[in-house]
């Protein structure tokens, strides 16, 4: 499948390039669309992206698996991010991961059989005064409860 | 008592242009277009401003290390100077540049306008952490709204100064907020840290002079620049004039994000402020400036104050404010581990000290806390450390990794010697406590 943007990310994309003095500076927010746009970072798409940017598909490869944020493989609908580093560890974080994981009956890296859900602990979120917190997708959740996540995840198709 | 940063957090709508221009927002711009560049930089040198981001270096003097070709007003500019708001915030236990881009984005924006003029850079960006989304939209937003009203773009408000702002979203790599990893980050590539010198000043990003300001130094300009360095001096000790964002963490009845006057002693902060340790429990140890320095005993703790100076002579960093409190219930073992998990994840992995030495520091302490240690296991810690300290790596995450180590073993050494000997850990309760 090959990969193409929108029309509207492709103007999009072609705004980031006028922000910087060079090309390859906007491959960081052009992996960003591509990931808006269908989830993942797919072959196909960095393949497209190397031809807008000038750049080796190896190069992009290369770059985009130093970031944990960008998916290399198709994911859960939702991706459910328990920080469990130093701070939140102090108010309760690994307990939040035991529940999440009895809860949605997955190990961390794994996805609910549904697709619905997908589960990663990852370090300190900037969120450490309203711990414990996951966020999903773009949205933080903090300060949560057993009974906060059940009413959150109920939320979510 | 009113603060600088946080004066105007509670105003409903802060956020919205227009109510932050009635509480002040961007009045220092009028002000700054009457002086020459030299003389914000005299203003903020006279301020005394240290840095926010950690390392608490004198921000005016870090100006000057632009080139004089660049920095003189009036001549033509040699090459673009850019300007870069380092709002990456990753360090463990930080969160306050997160809280001014909540609750006041117009205050960092106006900061960033004064620094671009004092360093004449007509382009400059955000480097934002990947996770702050909902920060990115406020910022985007704010932004908008700034250039609406003239305060971004061409000839603002008929000064015949240009400056555009842009946002640079990273994607989770805390090594990205060191400022040349942020620059490689930046460019579009790996964030990879590069060999100073040269130091952004003279070669930056695209081999051009940049300076790289933390979020809360560029939020103290307005106040700066409209008040005086006089005015600013009031408030702090001597060394560390001004105030400090305190993210307040851990087991405290009131975790959050406090402004407070340099030289606040931490007893005070934590029985004031904080509400006390939680449940009742007594203090065990407090980490004042985030995970990348060492812990203070609740002995060392209450003789300490919140300043660059006094942390520092209590051998640890006030470095970015990320203060977190553990109570008595808390096996120090345990929470090495989570420390040493984080840097063995974050190393860039360019330098063998710092990708090796991570990976053993993370293994052997894991080993300890499970009950498999060695007696050797407390030396070979130290020697790992210790090989990763004092420039033999290309950036100082290595020394930032060893610094809590050293430190934990140093004040709660009776405790790592206890897992190995019994076996297993005594502590029967999570970290969380009873
Ligand atoms: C490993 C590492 C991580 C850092 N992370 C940040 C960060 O997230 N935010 C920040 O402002 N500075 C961070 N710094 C410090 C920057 O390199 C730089 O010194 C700072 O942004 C300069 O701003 P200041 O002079 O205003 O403090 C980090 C440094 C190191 C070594
Ligand atoms: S010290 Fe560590 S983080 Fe810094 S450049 Fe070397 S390997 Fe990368
Ligand atoms: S340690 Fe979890 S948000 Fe900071």
């Amino acid at each position: 499948m090959s990969f193409e943007f929108t029309k509207e990310n492709l103007e999009k994309f072609e705004e980031t390039l006028k922000r910087y003095p060079q090309k390859r500076a906007a491959l960081l927010p052009a992996l960003w669309l591509v990931q808006e746009q269908q989830g993942w970072i797919s072959p196909e798409s960095m393949e497209t992206l190397a031809k807008l940017l000038g750049l080796t598909p190896a190069y992009i490869y290369e770059t985009a698996t130093f970031y944990t944020m960008y998916n290399m493989k198709p994911i859960g609908r939702h991706h459910i991010q328990v920080c469990n580093s130093v701070c939140c560890c102090l108010r309760g974080s690994e307990e939040t991961v035991g529940y999440l994981k009895k809860k949605l009956e997955i190990e961390v890296g794994e996805s609910t059989q549904d697709g619905r859900f997908h589960l990663s602990t990852v370090e300190c979120l900037g969120s450490c005064g309203t711990a414990p917190m996951m966020q999903i997708d773009n949205d933080y959740h903090e300060d949560l409860t057993e009974e906060k996540i059940d009413q959150i995840l109920e939320k979510l198709k | 008592m009113e603060m600088i940063l946080s004066k105007n957090w509670n105003v409903p709508d802060q956020k919205k242009i227009d109510v932050a221009i009635k509480n002040g927002a961007y009045a220092s711009l009028k002000k700054i277009f009457k002086m020459k560049r030299e003389e914000v930089i005299e203003e903020v040198k006279n301020s005394g401003l240290r840095g926010r981001g950690g390392a608490g270096f004198a921000t005016g003097l870090k100006w000057t290390f632009i080139p004089k070709e660049n920095l003189s007003s009036g001549r033509q500019d040699k090459k673009p100077v850019y300007l870069i708001n380092n709002l990456d915030e990753s360090e463990p236990g930080t969160f306050k540049d997160r809280a001014i881009v909540e609750k006041d984005p117009h205050m960092m924006i106006e900061g960033m306008i004064i620094a671009a003029y004092a360093i004449g850079s007509h382009t400059a960006y955000i480097y934002i952490r990947g996770e702050y989304y909902k920060q990115w939209e406020i910022i985007e937003e704010a932004l908008q709204e700034a250039r609406k009203k003239g305060f971004l773009g061409k000839n603002i408000l008929g000064s015949g100064f240009d400056l555009d702002i842009y946002q640079h979203r990273g994607a989770g790599a805390y090594i990205c907020g060191e400022e040349t990893a942020l620059l490689s980050s930046l460019e579009g590539g790996r964030g990879y840290p590069r060999i100073k010198p040269p130091f952004p000043a003279i070669a930056g990003a695209w081999g051009c002079p940049t300076i790289v300001n933390n979020t809360e130094t560029l939020a103290n300009l307005p106040f700066i620049l409209n008040e005086g360095a006089a005015a600013y001096k009031k408030f702090g000790t001597e060394k560390s004039p001004g105030t400090k964002l305190m993210s307040a963490s851990g087991h405290i009845n009131k975790p959050g994000v406090y402004e407070v006057e340099m030289g606040l002693p931490i007893r005070t902060f934590i029985e004031e402020h904080l509400g006390g340790v939680w449940k009742n429990h007594k203090l065990k140890a407090v980490v004042p400036g985030g995970s990348s320095f060492a812990p203070l005993t609740a002995e060392e703790a209450w003789a300490t104050n919140l300043d660059f100076e006094s942390c520092a002579a209590a051998g640890t960093s006030l470095g970015s404010g990320g203060f977190y409190v553990m109570d008595e219930t808390t096996c120090m073992v345990r929470l090495l581990c989570f420390t040493s998990k984080f840097y063995a994840h974050e190393s860039c992995g360019q330098c063998t000290p710092c990708r090796e030495g991570t990976g053993w520091v993370d293994q052997v302490i894991k080993r300890i806390e499970k009950g498999h240690g060695r007696e050797r296991d407390l030396q070979l810690l130290q020697d790992v450390c210790k090989n990763m300290m004092n420039g033999r790596t290309i950036c100082v995450f290595a020394d930032a990794a060893a610094m809590p180590v050293l430190g934990f073993l140093k004040k709660f050494g009776k405790e790592f010697e206890e897992h190995v000997k019994l076996g297993r850990c005594p502590h029967t309760v999570s970290l969380r406590g009873a």
